[in-house]
């Protein structure tokens, strides 16, 4: 044994790390971009975990806020001392305070349905690809047909359905964008079931279950977390659409959308304020999780590695 | 062959590193060698050696994260690192060509195997049409393509692979250069076809009087084409000599490692004789002799101090403190 | 048949097409369907191999070897033919048996950048087979196996924490041959393992293989298209032409004295360190496509010594000699031992 060692590279150690994984933290680091975007995305993060200490009011408790104190602008003060810095709403919310728990909304949201796509349309991919035949046809024609409506009718329909609140606003939009994961992920996949790995795991007699989700699902997930991060920002986008024509969240669980929308009626008469800081919010938010989909999806990009 | 006139290409002492985060790594640490006109030098490396990485730097196409740090590239008289852009993409694919590996992408796909001729023709001087076709078709007909008038109008992808190699052969011929690199050009293509490509080179080669480096990892490929072999490690020529006198006696102590690796002197059935360990990578580049860690022969010295460039007669060179007797085969 | 063959095939065939479009089934209907096109990749192949011997399988690229490699693994189902196991038909077997025919033949592959499972790590590639298979009872009983397979190849144990991606060619080709061996196979089939390496690794590697072979008495086939590679390990060499055998003989002698048209071209066409500024010929003509074979003896265009009759008659596998046999129709007179 020991003499086969002797002539062999053991006495070597292995290539070092490739300088991919080091140079993408590394640029992490170093990259202003990146950086400015994750920690613009960080902070929304934060924020939207430590709202309870910021936030000088609980727009969701009725009794908190009064009609009185309604459409104030910017930096006025209420009854009882306290400041709005973004001024109220229609009902006498602190809108600043309306707009952290909005988003609150919207980011659970987004997260909540593209994880649950990503799960569902994950699966299907793969076991269309490696099932092929009957199954496969089946599974892409229904892929197809889903894809085949615009996200919004179908999500319209659904919530006259199943009614309204986050849950089902979650559901909804589900429905639609598993159909994209599906796609992508039966391609990367049909690719990986090509590989000799792949081969070498049948060869070895492990059960189909096995080969799918051990071997060939993580090395095709690539692609498809990357589309997944640019995904979180539509599935916001998508809800803030849904709530904005009023099937989405609840009138008393306002999501940045619904806050955009409860301040429609006053754009015109000067009240930007119920409208344009929840839309700004809005923006920022999905515009940070564009751009940090955007850098991830180049440095995962397996060209660099 | 080598006579009174100047050579073709002189190269001095050149280096090229490669930066990443950590730093600059040399991949071509000091080459030097000499082509006369006619000449067919074997560049033999395994991966890591830097072969490839000289290739593109005599030809002055290194870009980041690679640079040209040092040394002269005299071809013809003139040093063509010290050229302006302009003057080098001159030089290149007329005087200069290349041919690379893999056939499947040396070409466009997108335009006409006539396009790319005549613009290979085109972008060095100005031609008449019809002259550009004949000398087309011709250049095609020597590189032993049938009926060449009808392929000209043909895509890459209605050849094989073969054929595309045959076919990138041809366009560096156009212009007659007096020198051409070819980076390992029969490697991705089947025994019988690479047979076939390097006949028609060959016979090419004579007939034009083209000087050429022939880059590659097979011994036995060099063995039958190449005038002169230069044996490259991590980026050092170590050896370099007429193929004869490297091949049967061979002194320094990879290039007769490389010799046993190859089944053919040892007895069926027999272990090699194997060289243990790797080619260090570009990075961790060991002191002294760079083939100190594989090298029965090491001692001391040669873990500390890089050796000399050793002339013998005729040309013959080599770099080792303890080179392999003479008589030894 | 040989008695001490650990595998025989016959007749054993592998035809890849697609299934016909709506239109062409239309046509069909109508009486007029057009040519689907089938590429043969491997077209009626007769083999035994002996146990403990190297069988080599040389031939170009499109010739079918790796097809063929892979029907005998079992990873790729042939399309016509039977391939008996120890005796037994693989057709036949109860799925438990036919696990065992799975497990007992493995394949070390060519690309060993693309045969390793790059999201795990190397301890737990070796250790998968017997977790799944149960070969092993319980992490330390496991642990050992994998780190006993890791010395048999020449690699340290503490490399079972990394991934693939940090290690070199050679490291990872014999990461695959642990992988394979850890399952204790009977038959190795070797499809072009060393052909991705650099010589001075090549070297390594076939001389683990010749190791290996003392140590555990295995049989090998061994794929490859580099002559001298096979010659040097092989004891009897099959030549693969457009899906078909066209020669087989025992090492030395198809060396010494190569007898069909394409082995004596291929053995003239490899380069080789011992001949020295050879004027090289040109041969015409380029490898066909499986899906548009020539007529008669698939090599007809290509050969030298071609005669009418094999323009249109393709010639048998015939004995020429003990244990030699030959696809040309220069041979057809000769009658020997079968």
């Amino acid at each position: 044994m020991t003499a086969a060692r002797s002539e062999t590279e053991a006495l070597r150690p292995p290539l070092a790390d490739t300088p991919a994984r080091r140079a993408i933290l590394a640029g992490l680091k170093r990259r202003p971009r990146i950086r400015g975007a994750l920690i613009a995305l960080a902070a929304i993060v934060l924020v939207v975990l430590l709202l309870p200490l910021l936030a000088s009011q609980d727009p969701y408790d009725l009794a908190s806020f009064s009609v009185m104190d309604s459409r104030l602008p910017p930096g006025s003060e209420s009854m009882d001392g306290m400041t709005f810095w973004l001024g109220t709403d229609s009902q006498g919310r602190d809108m600043l305070s309306a707009i952290l728990y909005g988003m609150r909304i919207s980011l659970l949201v987004g997260l909540a349905s593209t994880a649950l796509s990503l799960a569902i349309g994950v699966t299907v991919g793969v076991v269309a690809a490696v099932l092929g035949g009957r199954v496969e046809a089946l599974l892409m024609r229904l892929v197809d047909f889903i894809l085949g409506f615009p996200t919004i009718l179908v999500a319209l329909v659904m919530l006259a359905v199943i009614g309204r609140g986050v849950d089902k606003v979650i559901i909804a939009i589900v429905v639609v964008q598993w159909a994209n994961y599906a796609r992508i992920m039966r391609s990367a996949a049909l690719g990986e079931r090509a590989k000799e790995y792949v081969e070498a795991a049948y060869n070895l007699a492990y059960p189909q279950r096995r080969v799918m989700f051990r071997h060939i699902m993580p090395n095709s997930l690539n692609a498809v977390l990357v589309i997944a991060t640019v995904h979180v920002a539509s599935a916001i986008t998508l809800e803030a659409t849904l709530s904005f024509l009023g099937v989405g969240v609840p009138v008393t669980q306002p999501s940045l959308g619904l806050l955009v929308a409860s301040g429609f009626d006053y754009l015109m008469s000067g009240d930007y304020w119920i409208s344009f800081y929840p839309g700004i919010a809005l923006l920022a938010l999905i515009f940070s999780l564009n751009f940090v989909g955007d850098r991830l999806r180049t440095a995962l990009d397996p060209k660099r590695a | 062959m080598t006579g009174d006139r100047p050579p073709v290409l002189e190269v001095r002492n050149l280096q090229t590193v490669f930066h990443d985060l950590r730093g600059a790594w040399p991949a071509v640490n000091g080459l030097s060698l000499t082509l006369h006109e006619g000449e067919v030098l074997g560049l033999v490396g395994e991966s890591g050696s830097g072969k490839t990485v000289a290739g593109f730097s005599i030809l002055g196409l290194v870009d980041r994260p690679g640079e040209i740090t040092r040394g002269e590239v005299i071809f013809r008289g003139r040093d063509l690192l010290a050229l302006s852009p302009e003057a080098q993409r001159q030089l290149r694919g007329s005087a200069l060509a290349m041919i690379f590996q893999d056939p499947l992408t040396t070409l466009n796909p997108v335009l006409t195997i006539g396009e790319q001729m005549a613009e290979a023709i085109l972008e060095h001087a100005r031609v008449a049409a019809a002259e550009v076709r004949r000398r087309c078709i011709d250049s095609l007909r020597r590189v032993g393509i049938t009926s060449p008038e009808t392929r000209l109008s043909q895509y890459p992808h209605e050849f094989s692979g073969g054929m595309r190699q045959r076919v990138a052969i041809a366009i560096a011929l156009l212009n007659s250069p007096d020198l051409i690199i070819a980076d390992e050009p029969t490697t991705a293509l089947d025994v019988t076809i690479q047979g076939q490509i390097i006949a028609e080179m060959q016979a090419l080669q004579r007939e034009t009087g083209t000087a050429m480096i022939w880059i590659t990892h097979d011994l036995g490929v060099v063995a039958e084409l190449a005038d002169r072999i230069a044996v490259m490690y991590a980026g050092d020529i170590v050896e370099i000599g007429a193929t004869d006198d490297v091949l049967d006696r061979p002194r320094h102590p990879y290039t007769r490692g490389l010799l046993n690796s190859v089944p053919g002197d040892t007895a069926r059935g027999e272990r090699l004789r194997q060289i243990d360990g790797t080619a260090p990578p570009l990075s961790a580049r060991p002191t002294g002799c760079a083939f100190h860690p594989r090298c029965d022969r090491a001692t001391d010295i040669c873990r500390r101090v890089e050796p000399p460039d050793t002339a013998g007669p005729a040309g013959r060179r080599w770099r080792c403190h303890h080179p392999l007797p003479e008589a030894a085969a | 048949m040989i008695d001490d063959a650990i595998l025989d095939i016959e007749g054993l065939g592998r035809s890849f097409t697609r299934q016909p479009l709506l239109a062409e089934r239309l046509l069909g209907l109508l009486g007029r369907r057009p040519e689907i096109p089938m590429a043969r990749a491997v077209r009626s192949v007769d083999l035994s191999i002996r146990r403990a011997e190297v069988l080599g399988l040389v031939g170009e690229s499109g010739c079918g070897k790796s097809t063929l490699g892979r029907m005998i693994t079992g990873i790729t189902r042939p399309t016509a033919g039977r391939i008996r196991y120890k005796g037994a038909g693989v057709d036949e077997m109860p799925p438990a048996v036919r696990r065992g025919f799975t497990l007992g033949v493995q394949m070390i592959f060519q690309d060993p950048y693309a045969s390793l499972n790059p999201r795990q790590r190397v301890g737990d590639i070796l250790a998968e087979p017997l977790r799944v298979h149960r070969l092993a009872q319980g992490e330390p009983a496991i642990r050992a196996r994998v780190d006993a397979a890791l010395a048999e190849v020449g690699l340290d144990p503490s490399y079972r924490q990394r991934y693939p991606h940090q290690f070199s060619g050679g490291q990872r080709q014999r990461i695959g041959i642990a992988r394979a061996l850890i399952v204790e196979p009977e038959l190795l089939v070797c499809d072009e393992p060393v052909a991705a390496l650099d010589v001075s690794i090549q070297a390594q590697v076939i001389n683990l293989f010749l190791d290996l072979r003392a140590r555990r008495a295995l049989t090998y086939l061994f794929i490859s298209h580099d002559l001298s590679v096979v010659h040097h390990v092989a004891d009897r060499v099959a030549i693969m032409y457009l899906g078909q055998i066209v020669e087989l003989a025992p090492a030395a002698e198809l060396f010494a004295d190569p007898a069909h048209p394409y082995t004596r071209m291929l053995l003239a066409e490899i380069p080789s360190v011992r001949n020295r500024k050879r004027r090289f010929h040109a041969v015409k003509g380029e490898l066909p496509s499986p899906l548009h074979p020539p007529p008669g003896c698939a090599f007809h265009p290509r050969c030298p010594s071609a005669m009418a009759r094999c323009r249109t008659e393709a010639p048998a596998l015939r004995a020429i000699g003990p244990g030699r046999t030959v696809s040309c129709h220069l041979f057809a007179d000769e009658r020997g031992p079968q």
